[in-house]
C-alpha cells in the first residue's frame, strides 16, 4: 500500500512537470507552429528560476518566500517565452524550418542550463551546494493541516501548490481555446492561416502571442522539476530533457486537447516510475519499462490515424509557414 | 439622374517584380447590377479585384467606395467598406463548422455565441432563398454548400458588394443554375455583384454588363444585351477567333478498347460502376459526360490501373499491329512496360499527373526515368523532349529548370498532354481536359486531340461542357450513377437528350423526352 501511495505520489510529481511542458506546447501548436524546442525552453525556465532566487537568496540573509516565489516564477516564465521569442522570430519572420529550429534551440538551450548550473554549483561551493532553502520549502509547502489526514487525502493534497496549479492552467487553456472568440481565431489560424488571414485576423501576432505563452507555461514545467523533484539544486543528469520529450508525445497522445492533457500527464508520470516499483527488475529489463510511455504514444496514434477522426488529426498547417503573396 | 457608383476604380495600376498585372484600369460598378468581369487566364482580373478586397495593394491609383476615396490594406478594411469575395479557392476551415466559420475573426463577442449566429444564417438564407445549417462541418460539405457558406459569409459580414471569382468552376450545371437564382435575388435587393470568368455562356445569361481585360489593360464595357460570344470573343483575345472546334470525319474506325461488364466497389463497398460496357475506336473521339461522380475517374482509372476492379470484369486492348492485351489484374508499371501506348491525363494535375515542385525535365522524364540499361539515368532525351513540347505547344516558361508548380493552369495542361502524346500513343484517356484553363489554351488542346485521332488513337474525353463535348466528340457516353445510361451520336444528339440521361437512366430518359 505505502509502495502504491509513493508511486502514486512520484507519478503525479513527474506527471505535473510534463503537463506544464504538453499545456504550453498544445497552445504553441494551435498556432501551427511545431515547436520541438519545449525540453530546451524546459531547461531555460529551470536554471534562470533557479539563478534568480539564488542570487537573490545569497544576498538577502532572511529571504521572503512569497518574493522567493514570485522572483523563481518571474524568472522562469520572462526566460522561457524569451527562448518562444528565439523560435518565433526565426520561424514566422524569418520563416526557418520549425523542427530544425526546434532541436536547435533544445541543444542549445540544454548546454546553456548546464553550463550556467555549472557556474552556479562553483559559485555555491561544489556539486550539490546550491541552497535556495527557503524558495525550495515554499513550493513544497502544503496546507497546515495536511500532514494529520489519513493516507489517501494525504496524498491528494499533500503537493507543493504548482502541482495543482498546473491542472488550472491547461482548464484555462482549454477554455479559451475551445470557448473565446479569440481560441477560435487562434485555431483557426493553425488550421488554415490563408483562410484565417482573409478574415481579417493577425496571423503573426496570433502565433507570436501563442508561441511565446505557450513557452512561458512550458518553462514552469523546468521550474517545477527543479524547485519541487530536485528541492531547489541543479541536477545535470539530463531529467529536464527527457521529460521535456515526454511533454511533445503527451501533445499527440492528448489530440491537442490540454483536458485530455491532464489524466495523459498523470499515466506518462505512473510509467516512467513503474520500473522503479516492480520487483526484480534488472538494469536491462528497466528500460524496457522505461519504454512505456511512448509505446503508449505510438499505440494512440496508431488508434487515430485508423478512427479518421478529424477532430483528432493535428492542426492542418502545422508545421508550415505562412506568407500570403505566395500563390 | 445618373446613378450612384458603388465602386470607382481609377487608373489603377498592379506590377509583380517585372511583369504588368494591371496598366491603369478604370472601371465603375453600380448596385443592383450584376457585372462580368471577363478575361483570359492571366490577364488581370483576380489580380484587379484582389485589389477591392484588401488582399493586394494598388502600385498607383485610386478607388472610391460609395464617392469615398478609399485605402483598402487588410482583408479586414474590405469588410468594413461593405466589399466582400468569395474565392476561388475556398477560405474555409475544414474541422470547424458553418457558424464557426462565419463568425471567424470578428470578434463580436469576447465568448463565441452561436445562438444568435444560427439566427441571423437563418434570416440570409431565407431572404436569397438557399440552405445552411449552421452546425455542420466544413468537411462534411460539398463543394457547393461550401460556395453557399462562403457567400452567407461575406453577406452576414453586411457586404453590398459581392464578387466572386470563377464560382461556378466547380459546380455542376444544376447547381450554377441555383447560384444564379441566389445572385438574382441579391441583385434584386440592391447588391452590386462583380463575377469573374471566362465561360461566354454564363456570361450571357447572368450578367447586365460585362467589363473586359486583356494581358492587363482594360479593353471596354458593353451591356449585355447589346453583344454577342463572338464579339465578347474577339475583345477577349484581341483578335478574330473561330469559335466552331473542329471534328473531322473518323478515318478507318478499329476497335481499340472494348470494356465489358466493368463492375467497381470503392473502399466503403459502394459500387461507383455497375457492369459498364462499350467499345471505343481508334480514330475517333469518344466523350464520356456525367454529373461530377458519376463514376468517369473510376473508369479511367480503371484502365489505367489504378482501380481494384471486381471479377467478371474485362478491359482488353487491341493495338494496331493486331495484339489483344487484357489490362485487368495490371499494375499501371506493368501495362507501361508491355508498350501498348497508353496515355492518361488525370483529372488532378498535379495529385497524379505532374510533381509540383519538380522542373520540366524531371516532369517529363517521369515516363521514361525506368528504360535503359544503365544505373544513371538518361536526362538528355527528356530535356530533348521536355523543350520540344515547351516550342510546339508555346509553353509560357522562364525555362527548363523551374518547378513546373510555377507555370500558370494552362501551360502545366499543355506539358502534361504534351507528355503523354509524345509517345504516339495508342489509347489516350483525358479527365476534364480543359477545366480552368482560358479559350485559345482550350482550343489547343482540342486541337491537339483531333491530331491524335488522325493519327489513329482512340481518344477518350471525359468533359463537363455539353456544347463542348457535342461538337468535339464522334459518340458520347453517357453515364448515370456508375452505369451506362446510353452511348449518342455527337453529330446527332441534343444538349437536352444528353442532359436527361445524366439524371435518368437510359429508358426512363426516352420516357421523359416523349412525356415532353
Amino acid at each position: 500500500m505505502t509502495e502504491l501511495i509513493s508511486l502514486f505520489q512520484a507519478g503525479i510529481v513527474f506527471g505535473t512537470v510534463i503537463l506544464y511542458g504538453a499545456t504550453g506546447e498544445i497552445l504553441t501548436e494551435k498556432s501551427g507552429n511545431l515547436n520541438l524546442g519545449v525540453p530546451g525552453i524546459m531547461y531555460l525556465g529551470g536554471i534562470m528560476g533557479l539563478m534568480g532566487v539564488f542570487f537573490y537568496e545569497m544576498n538577502n540573509p532572511d529571504p521572503s518566500p512569497i518574493l522567493c516565489v514570485l522572483i523563481a516564477m518571474s524568472c522562469a516564465f520572462l526566460a522561457s517565452m524569451l527562448g518562444g521569442l528565439i523560435y518565433s522570430l526565426l520561424t514566422i519572420t524569418l520563416r526557418a524550418n520549425q523542427n530544425v529550429t526546434g532541436l536547435t534551440l533544445t541543444i542549445f538551450a540544454g548546454g546553456f542550463a548546464n553550463f550556467f548550473g555549472g557556474s552556479l554549483m562553483k559559485l555555491a561551493g561544489g556539486v550539490g551546494q546550491i541552497n535556495v532553502a527557503t524558495t525550495s520549502a515554499a513550493f513544497r509547502a502544503t496546507l497546515p493541516f495536511v500532514p494529520n489526514l489519513p493516507a489517501l487525502p494525504r496524498m491528494l493534497l499533500g503537493f507543493g501548490f504548482m502541482a495543482y496549479l498546473a491542472v488550472v492552467v491547461a482548464f484555462v487553456v482549454s477554455w479559451v481555446i475551445n470557448r473565446t472568440s479569440v481560441g477560435l481565431n487562434l485555431r483557426a489560424v493553425g488550421e488554415n492561416p490563408a483562410t484565417a488571414d482573409a478574415a481579417g485576423i493577425n496571423v503573426t501576432k496570433y502565433k507570436y502571442l501563442a508561441t511565446c505563452l505557450g513557452a512561458g507555461i512550458s518553462g514552469l514545467g523546468g521550474l517545477y522539476y527543479v524547485m519541487d523533484y530536485t528541492k531547489g539544486t541543479w541536477d545535470s543528469a539530463g531529467g529536464i530533457e527527457s521529460l521535456g520529450w515526454l511533454a511533445v508525445a503527451l501533445v499527440i497522445f492528448s489530440t491537442w486537447r490540454p483536458k485530455r492533457g491532464i489524466w495523459g500527464a498523470y499515466l506518462f508520470g505512473l510509467l516512467s516510475w513503474l520500473y522503479f516499483y516492480i520487483p526484480g527488475l534488472t538494469r536491462r529489463s528497466m528500460e524496457l519499462f522505461k519504454m512505456l510511455p511512448y509505446l503508449v504514444t505510438v499505440i494512440v496514434l496508431v488508434a487515430a490515424s485508423l478512427r479518421r477522426r478529424r477532430e483528432d488529426q493535428p492542426p492542418a498547417a502545422l508545421g508550415l509557414p505562412y506568407f500570403r503573396e505566395e500563390r | 439622374m445618373e446613378t450612384q457608383r458603388a465602386i470607382r476604380m481609377v487608373d489603377i495600376t498592379k506590377t509583380f517584380g517585372q511583369v504588368v498585372a494591371n496598366d491603369r484600369i478604370s472601371l465603375d460598378i453600380y448596385p443592383g447590377e450584376i457585372l462580368s468581369l471577363l478575361g483570359e487566364n492571366g490577364s488581370g482580373k483576380t489580380t484587379l479585384m484582389n485589389m477591392l478586397s484588401g488582399i493586394y495593394l494598388p502600385d498607383s491609383g485610386q478607388i472610391y467606395v460609395n464617392g469615398n476615396k478609399v485605402n483598402i490594406r487588410s482583408p479586414k478594411d474590405a469588410y468594413a467598406l461593405g466589399i466582400g469575395m468569395i474565392h476561388q479557392h475556398f477560405k474555409l476551415v475544414d474541422v470547424l463548422t458553418a457558424a464557426e466559420n462565419i463568425v471567424l475573426g470578428l470578434n463580436e463577442h469576447r465568448l463565441i455565441d452561436l445562438h444568435n449566429v444560427r439566427q441571423r444564417v437563418k434570416e440570409i438564407c431565407d431572404r436569397y432563398g438557399f440552405a445552411v445549417d449552421p452546425d455542420k462541418k466544413v468537411y462534411d460539405m460539398s463543394v457547393s454548400e461550401k460556395q453557399t457558406l462562403e457567400i452567407v459569409k461575406v453577406l452576414y459580414r453586411g457586404a453590398d458588394i459581392l464578387i466572386l471569382d470563377e464560382p461556378t468552376a466547380v459546380l455542376t450545371p444544376q447547381e450554377t443554375d441555383k447560384l444564379f437564382v441566389v445572385m438574382r435575388n441579391m441583385k434584386a435587393d440592391g447588391k452590386a455583384i462583380v463575377i469573374i470568368t471566362h465561360k461566354l455562356h454564363e456570361v450571357m445569361e447572368i450578367s447586365d454588363r460585362v467589363a473586359v481585360l486583356r494581358r492587363g489593360k482594360y479593353i471596354g464595357d458593353i451591356a449585355t444585351k447589346d453583344t454577342n460570344p463572338q464579339q465578347l470573343t474577339d475583345m477577349m483575345v484581341g483578335r478574330a477567333v473561330s469559335l466552331n472546334i473542329d471534328r473531322p470525319e473518323p478515318q478507318n474506325k478499329q476497335e481499340r478498347l472494348v470494356v465489358q461488364g466493368l463492375t467497381v466497389l470503392d473502399a466503403e463497398g459502394v459500387k461507383r460502376l455497375s457492369n459498364v460496357s462499350f467499345t471505343a475506336y481508334g480514330g475517333e473521339i469518344l466523350g464520356i459526360a456525367g454529373i461530377t461522380g458519376s463514376g468517369q475517374r473510376e473508369l479511367l482509372e480503371a484502365v489505367a490501373g489504378l482501380q481494384a476492379i471486381q471479377p467478371g470484369s474485362s478491359i482488353c486492348l487491341h493495338t494496331a499491329d493486331g495484339k489483344e492485351t487484357e489490362l485487368v489484374g495490371k499494375s499501371p508499371l506493368e501495362i507501361y512496360k508491355l508498350g501498348v501506348g497508353l496515355a492518361f491525363v488525370p483529372e488532378d494535375r498535379f495529385g497524379m499527373g505532374l510533381v509540383g515542385s519538380m522542373d520540366l525535365v524531371d516532369n517529363v522524364m517521369l515516363r521514361s526515368y525506368k528504360s535503359g540499361k544503365s544505373m544513371f539515368t538518361d536526362r538528355k532525351t527528356p530535356k530533348a523532349l521536355a523543350q520540344k513540347i515547351v516550342d510546339e505547344l508555346d509553353v509560357v516558361t522562364p525555362g527548363l529548370n523551374i518547378p513546373i508548380r510555377r507555370l500558370s493552369g494552362g501551360n502545366v495542361q499543355k506539358m502534361l498532354v504534351g507528355r503523354e502524346i509524345a509517345g504516339s500513343p495508342s489509347l489516350l484517356m483525358t479527365a476534364y481536359a480543359v477545366r480552368g484553363l482560358d479559350i485559345n489554351t482550350s482550343y489547343t488542346i482540342y486541337h491537339l486531340l483531333n491530331e491524335q485521332k488522325a493519327k489513329g488513337a482512340a481518344v477518350i474525353y471525359v468533359g463537363e461542357d455539353l456544347d463542348v463535348l457535342l461538337e468535339l466528340c464522334d459518340r458520347i457516353l453517357v453515364l448515370c450513377a456508375g452505369q451506362v445510361s446510353g452511348i449518342v451520336e455527337g453529330r446527332k444528339a441534343k444538349k437536352e437528350e444528353v442532359g436527361l440521361m445524366m439524371t435518368h437512366l437510359g429508358k426512363e430518359a426516352q420516357a421523359y423526352a416523349q412525356d415532353a
